[in-house]
């Protein structure tokens, strides 16, 4: 038996540490507990692209903006980031979360532009630092099909799912195998052609877990603009903001139990 | 020393086709996609890596006398954008704000209402972009047209590579390697060599190739 302030063996615990699970998961999940009354607030969302205009009206402000450089070594490096946004689509990602989840706090975090060059290194810094700055959910459309890449890109997810950080991430709508999307430990989304921003399907055949709203939205664009998108980016996005609401009012949720609240409350859940 | 397979590689670079060849296929696919999705315009961009950019290699319908060769920052717009993320993306009505349009315009000289891009992949590597410009606009984006669209991303990226091999053999004929250069420039010659001409330069390559091999101790 091992004493108190003992070091305990790799993986252990003491039997009389309490652990308390929460108690109060129902038979049945239904939308209203997984989110009714909640706008969000109090958690931290990511969004790992182009950057972010805060000054979009459909975006409401950043809580904080870095970016990914290649510092003098070669390495990737974070830096604050004053630039905004060099493409348009990570304001039109954060626009979509913002519409579905107002309260919440949304970062950019930008690995996509002339500096980053959208590579690999920079896709992997990104996403480390917002695992360790304990962001709730991470939106990303990028992906690689790079397997040395694919390899750090699974420590990476699964260092995010065991310290509570969601990763959901864009299918690719192409024939061809990248990463992280095809991961268990992070949700992928591709597109349907509804127009409810809440109607999601879950998917029975993986690995694409869920279809959200893709096609013909309404989306924020670089200057102010407002243009109409598809894509699976945006599905994505519709799926991130969701995910801030159950856990604005869950923060207890695994990212696992999360994706299981998701499957339950899909609008293709049909119940005897 | 050279090694023994990029010699091999310049002979058959001396009597591949040129990078010329190649330009009508990637226009015919270019012209295919405007046809199938009753575009105004379709273009295909490759990214140089080197410089960080993207260039369009093949244009039709609107721009097709001005954009050739013209270059746009990679990682900026939209075309960008999809070249960064290996994403696909479609807008629409984009003209209706001004903003984007300026901004468009600023970019490459003509203002869509809307386009499609994808990107253009071989196995890990981004090729390029295929855009597929002003679709009438009565018709609903689909599913359906994003699967269509990526069929023809497929057919775009081999032919984008073939463009890029023949640009390689390009530059090997011009020189770039001066040893495997001399190679590939006499695989060229014989190969448009015709009749007796070809006979004879055959014949030459014979004795060089028994002059080469032989030892010192066989009297040379």
């Amino acid at each position: 038996m091992s004493a108190i302030g003992e070091e305990l063996p790799a993986w252990s615990k003491r039997r009389d540490d309490a652990i308390a699970l929460p108690s109060s998961w129902p038979h049945l999940i239904e939308r209203d507990w997984a989110w009714g009354g909640s706008d969000g607030a109090g958690t931290r969302v990511a969004i790992v692209d182009s950057g972010i205009d805060p000054e979009h009206e459909f975006v409401g402000g950043v809580g904080r903006a870095v970016a990914v450089q290649r510092g003098p070594d070669g390495q990737a490096t974070v830096a604050d980031d004053h630039s905004g946004d060099v493409a348009g689509h990570g304001t039109a990602c954060a626009g979509i979360i913002r519409s579905l989840a107002p309260a919440c706090e949304l970062w950019s975090v930008r690995v996509l532009g002339p500096e980053a060059k959208g590579g690999a290194a920079a896709m992997l810094a990104g996403l480390q630092w917002a695992v360790a700055e304990r962001c709730s959910v991470v939106n990303m459309s990028l992906s690689t099909p790079k397997r040395e890449t694919a390899a750090l890109l699974h420590e990476i997810a699964d260092d995010a799912y065991f310290a509570g950080t969601v990763f959901v991430a864009s299918a690719h709508n192409l024939d061809v195998v990248s990463y992280p999307w095809r991961f268990s430990s992070v949700i992928s989304v591709a597109s349907h052609d509804g127009e409810d921003p809440f109607e999601y399907h879950s998917n029975p055949q993986p690995p694409v877990e869920l279809f959200a709203r893709g096609i013909d939205v309404e989306v924020g664009w670089l200057g102010g603009a407002k243009i109409i998108a598809a894509g699976n980016s945006f599905a994505t996005a519709h799926i991130t903001g969701i995910c801030a609401l159950i856990l604005a009012k869950h923060p207890e949720l695994t990212p696992f139990q999360l994706k299981t609240v998701l499957r339950e409350t899909a609008s293709n859940m049909t119940r005897a | 020393m050279t090694d023994p397979g990029e010699l091999r590689a310049a002979v058959a670079a001396g009597a591949l086709a040129g990078q010329e060849h190649h330009r009508p296929l990637l226009q015919a696919i270019v012209e295919v996609a405007r046809a199938i999705f009753a575009a105004r315009a379709a273009s295909i961009m490759l990214l140089d890596e080197t410089s960080g950019e993207l260039v369009f290699e093949a244009v039709t319908g609107e721009g097709e006398d001005t954009l050739i060769g013209r270059r746009i920052p990679a990682g900026t717009g939209i075309a960008g954008w999809v070249a960064g993320s290996r994403q696909p993306l479609v807008v629409e009505d984009v003209a209706a704000d001004p903003r984007f349009a300026a901004d468009e315009a600023r970019r490459t000289g003509y203002v869509p209402q809307g386009l499609m891009a994808v990107p253009l992949l071989s196995e890990d590597r981004v090729l390029g972009v295929l855009n597929v410009l002003d679709r009438p606009t009565q018709r609903r984006f689909s599913v359906a047209e994003m699967d269509l669209l990526s069929l023809f991303a497929n057919q775009a990226a081999v032919a984008l590579e073939l463009l890029l091999r023949a640009r390689r053999t390009d530059a090997l004929l011009a020189g770039a390697d001066e040893e495997l250069g001399a190679v590939a420039r006499v695989a060229a010659a014989v190969e448009r060599l015709d009749g007796e001409r070809r006979e004879a330069g055959v014949r030459l390559l014979r004795e060089l190739a028994a002059v080469l091999e032989a030892r010192p101790a066989d009297g040379l």
